[in-house]
């Protein structure tokens, strides 16, 4: 009987790790940014190509930048959400137009319905590159103080917005813009 | 007019001379680094929008004279350690790299112990044992 019980643990171990990798999800790569200064950039916006938008406009307040494009699926699933979440008026949401056409993008929002305060053209994906985007959808949470707080990979669902973004908004409003 | 025209074809054949340099460095670099949309691809190998852009900021950031190891933080510091196709050396990565080793020692420790309870475990044969044994052994030779 004795003999059993060294390759039954084994085996009972094994089957743990596995149990517990049924469970993670290998596309959620923790993002190294959280917690660190949200990249500088300063890109023309979407809708009116002579004027720019970027990190230094949205500074001394708390604001979500969501990454999507017309030819990104999930966001067209994301988008109902999205403008909830504008409706509620909690934070301003600053698009990131990411690779995308500038007619096909502004179409999209026509069609669809427009939830950002204004949507940056990244289209040649630098700006991704330099906020480690690699899924669209993808959304970040930004502090007064410049901060990313918060980093979304994938669509946003009601589950998250209610249980994780408004409350974490909240508690960054009340946050002190040097602090 | 020779002259300059040898200077010219000297200058276009360094330039070709440092571009397939530039292009093995990169091709090396690439190699190194995974792409986060088909995880199992290297950037090299794989067709995705971002893989071709990294390749591109990886040629471009070479060309700048950026150094490996400048271009291989900045891809850590925006996609993590898991862009990296050798992970790197930490607390949370020794089990990784150090696991199957652990693995090793354990089961050549397990062996060890094994062979010489086993061998305890087998006694010495008595006098008369090897009496018997003797005897047997003659017995076949006096056979034909």
């Amino acid at each position: 009987m004795k003999r059993f019980i060294l390759p039954l643990g084994v085996f009972a171990a094994l089957l743990g790790f596995l149990w517990a990798g049924l469970h993670l999800n290998p596309r959620e790569v923790p993002s190294p940014l959280i917690d660190k200064p949200a990249p500088a950039f300063s890109l023309t916006q979407l809708h009116v190509p002579e004027r720019q938008i970027g990190t230094r406009d949205m500074a001394g307040q708390v604001w979500i930048l969501n990454v999507w494009a017309s030819w990104c699926v999930a966001c067209r699933q994301e988008h109902p959400v999205l403008m909830e979440l504008a409706r509620m008026k909690l934070a301003p949401i600053v698009g990131l137009n990411y690779k995308d056409g500038r007619d096909d993008g502004i179409a999209n929002l026509q069609r669809a319905g427009d939830p950002y305060l204004v949507s940056a053209f990244d289209q040649d994906g630098r700006v991704g590159i330099d906020y480690g985007v690699y899924g669209v959808p993808e959304t970040f949470v930004i502090d007064k103080r410049g901060v990313i707080r918060y980093k979304q990979i994938g669509i946003l669902t009601p589950e998250v917005v209610t249980g994780t973004l408004v409350p974490l908004i909240a508690k960054l409003n009340k946050e002190g813009g040097n602090g | 007019m020779v002259k300059w025209l040898a200077a010219l074809l000297m200058a276009l054949a360094l330039s070709a001379q440092a571009d397939e340099d530039l292009d093995k460095r990169a091709a090396a670099l690439e190699e190194e680094l995974r792409c986060l949309v088909c995880q199992n691809q290297t950037i090299a190998d794989s067709h995705a929008g971002l893989a071709a852009d990294l390749r591109r900021e990886v040629r471009e950031q070479l060309a700048q004279g950026k150094s490996e190891q400048e271009v291989l933080d900045f891809m850590v510091q925006r996609y993590g350690d898991f862009v990296l196709y050798r992970p790197p050396v930490k607390s949370t990565t020794w089990l990784l790299w150090f696991g199957p080793l652990l693995l090793l020692l354990a089961g050549a420790v397990l062996l060890v112990s094994r062979l010489r309870s086993a061998r305890r475990e087998t006694p010495a044969p008595s006098e008369e044992e090897l009496q018997r044994a003797r005897a047997l052994l003659d017995n076949d030779k006096e056979q034909p």
